[in-house]
């Protein structure tokens, strides 16, 4: 699967990093949910980690969709927060 | 990736989506992209320019604080030297305050370049993802009948519209950081108008802003060590003469409290 992190670039990740990409993602939409900026912090780097470590990075002539983007890792939890509700980071 | 996106949560669920038409004529297609990149190029340009013109005023107010603590520092020391713990005291709450605000400007600084220097390398990126495009179009209409060739000459614009909407999103956030920052200089602009930062041959009038603003600082502690040390540095202060500091003297006639 292809991931962007956003204002970083492509990756390409196993598919079996799926699963582990989707719990780190409940735990840090739930840590914002539940106002644990702490919390959304480690389970978003222990994210941006995996993709760093397993994703290799794609070519700039690769002009493919990616499966998933991942907010920029920078950022706040202030923008965290009004990305997980209302209209988001990317509107649509 | 069947039910991807059922199954995903909400942080990487940020998807870009409609920002390019998923056009039925890849020529038009390559035409919107063009046209997108020299809007994102003119924008990125305009960021950079902000980000560049607010880290000018920054460093400027962060030099200015500089001086001023150089200046306090040295009438600290005087007042010290001839036993006015009143004046050196105000010296030192005022040096303080001008060391957290430089902290912080320096620290907006920091981000400023990161800003720029990201902005700048993802620009390139997609002036060579859209190369890419231009190329592997021709490639694509050389290998593929006119239909397939438009399936996949689509994909790709599809890959170089992510790219687009992607820089446009870096852009926007240095804009909203570029303008807290703006935010941030007027609001020591705002201080520095109050007196906050004077030197005290500028004390004078304005006695209630002063005293305001002392009351608010709630750095005691690292002025009383401060003081502390500069007694001990500079030994017992004269007791015959009575307090003689030229220019550190606060002039009479404090506004009422």
């Amino acid at each position: 699967m292809i991931v962007r992190i956003s204002g970083e670039g492509q990756f390409e990740l196993p598919d079996e990093d799926l699963d582990r990409l989707n719990q780190l993602d409940n735990a840090a939409v739930a840590a914002v949910e539940a106002g644990d900026e702490g919390g959304f912090r480690e389970h978003f780097e222990q994210l941006i980690a995996l993709v760093m470590t397993d994703g290799a990075p794609l070519a700039l002539d690769d002009l493919v969709e990616s499966t998933v983007i991942v907010p920029p890792r920078d950022i706040s939890f202030e923008e965290a927060r009004g990305e997980f509700s209302g209209e988001g980071l990317i509107p649509d | 990736m069947a039910g991807l996106s059922g199954r995903m949560s909400t942080v990487i669920k940020a998807k870009i989506a409609g920002l390019l038409n998923r056009a039925e004529d890849p020529e038009e297609t390559l035409e919107y992209g063009y046209q997108k990149q020299i809007e994102l190029l003119q924008n990125v340009k305009k960021g950079i320019a902000d980000v560049v013109t607010s880290k000018k005023r920054i460093q400027m107010q962060s030099q200015k604080l500089e001086q001023q603590i150089v200046k306090l520092d040295t009438q600290a020391r005087q007042a010290v030297a001839q036993g006015r713990e009143d004046l050196a005291r105000v010296a030192l709450e005022r040096k303080t305050t001008a060391q957290t605000e430089i902290q912080s400007l320096d620290q907006q600084v920091a981000e400023l370049e990161r800003q720029q220097e990201q902005l700048t390398a993802n620009e390139q990126k997609l002036r060579q993802k859209i190369d890419a495009f231009r190329t592997k179009k021709e490639v694509i209409k050389a290998q593929y009948s006119a239909a397939e060739a438009q399936v996949r000459i689509s994909e790709a614009a599809t890959g170089v519209g992510e790219e687009m909407a992607d820089l446009g999103l870096a852009i926007q956030r240095a804009e909203e950081k570029t303008e807290n920052m703006r935010a941030r200089a007027d609001a020591v602009e705002e201080l520095e108008a109050a007196g906050t930062f004077d030197d005290m041959t500028q004390i004078g009038g304005g006695g209630d802003d002063l005293d305001r603003q002392l009351a608010e600082l709630g750095s005691g502690s690292q002025v009383d060590d401060e003081l502390a040390k500069m007694k001990a540095e500079l030994g017992p202060a004269p007791t015959e003469e009575p307090p003689a500091l030229e220019e550190a003297r606060p002039q009479e006639g404090k506004g009422p409290a």
